[in-house]
């Protein structure tokens, strides 16, 4: 335990990350450009006069609502950028065989990395909170759905890195390492959603296992589901089903991780006695 | 300390490594020469557990690379023939990550940073930039790194290459500093003279094959069969030449009556080359000097590894 709190990849990493320039320059473009959007909708919405300069609840909720559908994105976009290159730019940077000669075990170099590009994303979250708390001025939105919407997050952000780094460790060249985890994520945002729809339409009404699963892992139904409580009853009507969506995506998320660090801890370095 | 048994690696149909077999003593200092894709780096990369050999075994301090390879990795320091830095770490930032790679406490990273520093004649570069540094320093800042655990063996594969004149004489200072070390030494380099100089003895490895694994002074008897002796003379140089060319096991003589010396190729045994020196000491030749000329390594090389594709 002492050994993972003190990981050496991970200080090294998050050392080498926030003394680049290029980080704190995403990070105040990403804030300028969502302090734009809330203040450019403070303004269509107050423009007419008759608000006197305030946000109903529901003019609130829909703020909250599109700030979250941009995380989201940030979320599904950026996390393939940060860890598809772990391993394999050690690799093309000629440093790897030196870090994998040390003591450290797989495992951790691995937890390392992932865990060094997690950070910096957690970061752009939670330094984006104060924006997102705008809404909570207004009314509509409780901290606790604020906090579930961040927990949801750092899930997906942890599921998706994770496929990032299998891929970095499997994968030699960063660039196609990177196509193989956003090529992931789009799976994941657009085929589970296909093939919900295309389950639900062979049931034709009855119970349909199998689009409630593929639907409950696209991460825009979770996120519709967390924004609007009436979600999970369209769901219901569509796949026949009641299961509660969320837990189906903690347990596959989870599932998605367990196997990501597994396969890449165990490809990371080779095996010596298989004698090939 | 160090031992391969019947080491053999192919890709496919190619074999980069033959039935290596090869004992390295504690405290020693091996030299591998090969020319390029000789089979070295393969041999390195198996001991250092980076590459799983394809039959056969290697041990590092009784320590099987196949079974053991997380021990071996604690008695190893490797350094690569091609290697990269984080070059925005600095090069006491990029020791300490080592060091805590190595589960060195934080308490005593700082000291042992820099006697490692001084060791490689870096400290005035603690603060600097990895980045920033020259070939050579990053050369001798790989080394320091991989001394960061203090191993007991250092597989160090051509640490010297690519490195200027004066950047070769630091890092040959260096080798003899860690020769004295009593640290276990598997050097290969493509700059002979220079293994010559700090190995106890040199493997030549050509086309994944061991053809020669002997002291540097064997390697040149067994090759040569002959050596080459040069006689300076008070007397006159032709006298000398007529007394040398009537002898068994000379041939190939030069005569340089400016100089006063002749020179042939002798071979026969030591003591027919003792009889040979007491013979002409007897004469009334004039022996001002009778010596073995030193043949260079590179011939000894290239005549081993004629036609491998040097």
């Amino acid at each position: 335990m002492k050994a993972d709190l003190s990981n050496p990849v991970l200080m090294k990493e998050i050392k080498l990350r926030f003394r680049s320039p290029k980080s704190f320059v995403g990070i105040l473009f990403y804030l300028a450009s969502m302090s734009l959007f809330v203040i450019g909708f403070f303004y269509l919405m107050t423009q007419d006069g008759s608000s006197g300069g305030y946000l109903d609840p529901g003019q609130s909720y829909m703020l909250f609502t599109m700030l979250t559908y941009i995380q989201l994105v940030l979320v599904l976009f950026i996390t393939p950028g940060l860890t598809a290159g772990s391993i394999s730019s050690e690799r093309e940077k000629q440093t790897l065989n030196m870090l994998l000669t040390t003591s450290q075990t797989s495992f951790q170099i691995i937890v390392g990395k992932l865990l060094s590009s997690i950070a910096f994303l957690v970061l752009m979250l939670v330094s984006s909170l104060p924006l997102y708390s705008i809404v909570f001025l207004y009314g509509g939105v409780s901290p606790k759905q604020l906090l579930l919407l961040m927990f949801y997050f750092l899930l997906t952000t942890v599921a998706i890195g994770s496929l990032g780094v299998m891929f970095s460790t499997l994968i030699r060249k960063t660039i196609i390492s990177m196509i193989a985890t956003y090529g992931s994520v789009l799976a994941l945002l657009s085929v589970t959603g296909f093939l919900s729809i295309f389950f639900a339409s062979l049931s034709q009404g009855s119970a349909s296992p199998a689009a409630h699963l593929f639907a409950a892992i696209n991460p825009a139904v979770l996120t519709a589901s967390l924004l609007a409580a009436d979600s999970g009853n369209l769901l219901r009507e569509m796949t026949g089903l009641g299961w509660p969506i969320w837990i189906i995506y903690l347990l596959f998320y989870l599932a998605v991780t367990a196997a990501a660090v597994f396969v890449s801890v165990k490809s990371l370095r080779v095996n010596m006695a298989r004698g090939k | 300390m160090i031992e391969t048994r019947n080491l053999t690696k192919s890709y496919g149909s190619f074999r980069a490594l033959h039935d290596l077999n090869l004992e390295v003593g504690e405290g020693s200092v091996f030299g591998f020469v090969g020319a390029n894709g000789a089979g070295k780096s393969t041999t390195f990369s198996i001991l250092a557990t980076l590459l799983p050999p394809t039959s056969g075994d290697a041990f590092v301090g009784g320590y099987s690379v196949r079974t053991s390879p997380a021990e071996v990795r604690r008695l190893i320091g490797y350094m690569p023939d091609f290697f990269g830095v984080y070059d925005q770490l600095k090069t006491e930032e990029y020791l300490d990550f080592y060091a805590a790679s190595y589960g060195i406490s934080a308490g005593s990273r700082k000291t042992l940073i820099g006697q490692l520093l001084e060791l490689v004649n870096l400290s005035e570069k603690r603060d600097a930039y990895v980045d920033s540094l020259s070939r050579g320093m990053k050369q001798r800042l790989c080394l320091a790194r991989s001394l960061i655990h203090d191993p007991k063996v250092l597989i160090l594969d051509e640490p010297a290459s690519g490195l200027d004149p004066r950047a070769r004489v630091e890092m040959r200072e260096i080798m003899k500093r860690l020769k004295d070390m009593d640290k276990t030494i598997l050097i290969s380099s493509h700059i002979l003279p220079e293994l010559a100089e700090m190995c106890d003895e040199i493997g030549v490895i050509d086309r994944g094959r061991l053809l020669a694994r002997q002291s540097v002074r064997e390697i040149h008897s067994m090759m040569k069969g002959d050596r080459v002796i040069v006689v300076k003379l008070n007397g006159p140089a032709a006298a000398a030449a007529g007394f040398f060319e009537e002898r068994p096991f000379v041939s190939a003589l030069i005569r340089d009556d400016e100089a006063g010396e002749v020179a042939f190729s002798f071979s026969g045994s030591q003591q027919d080359q003792e009889e040979l020196l007491a013979a002409a000491a007897a004469s009334p030749l004039g022996i001002r000097s009778f010596s073995e000329e030193e043949t260079d390594l590179e011939d000894v090389f290239l005549s081993l590894t004629k036609g491998g594709g040097a």
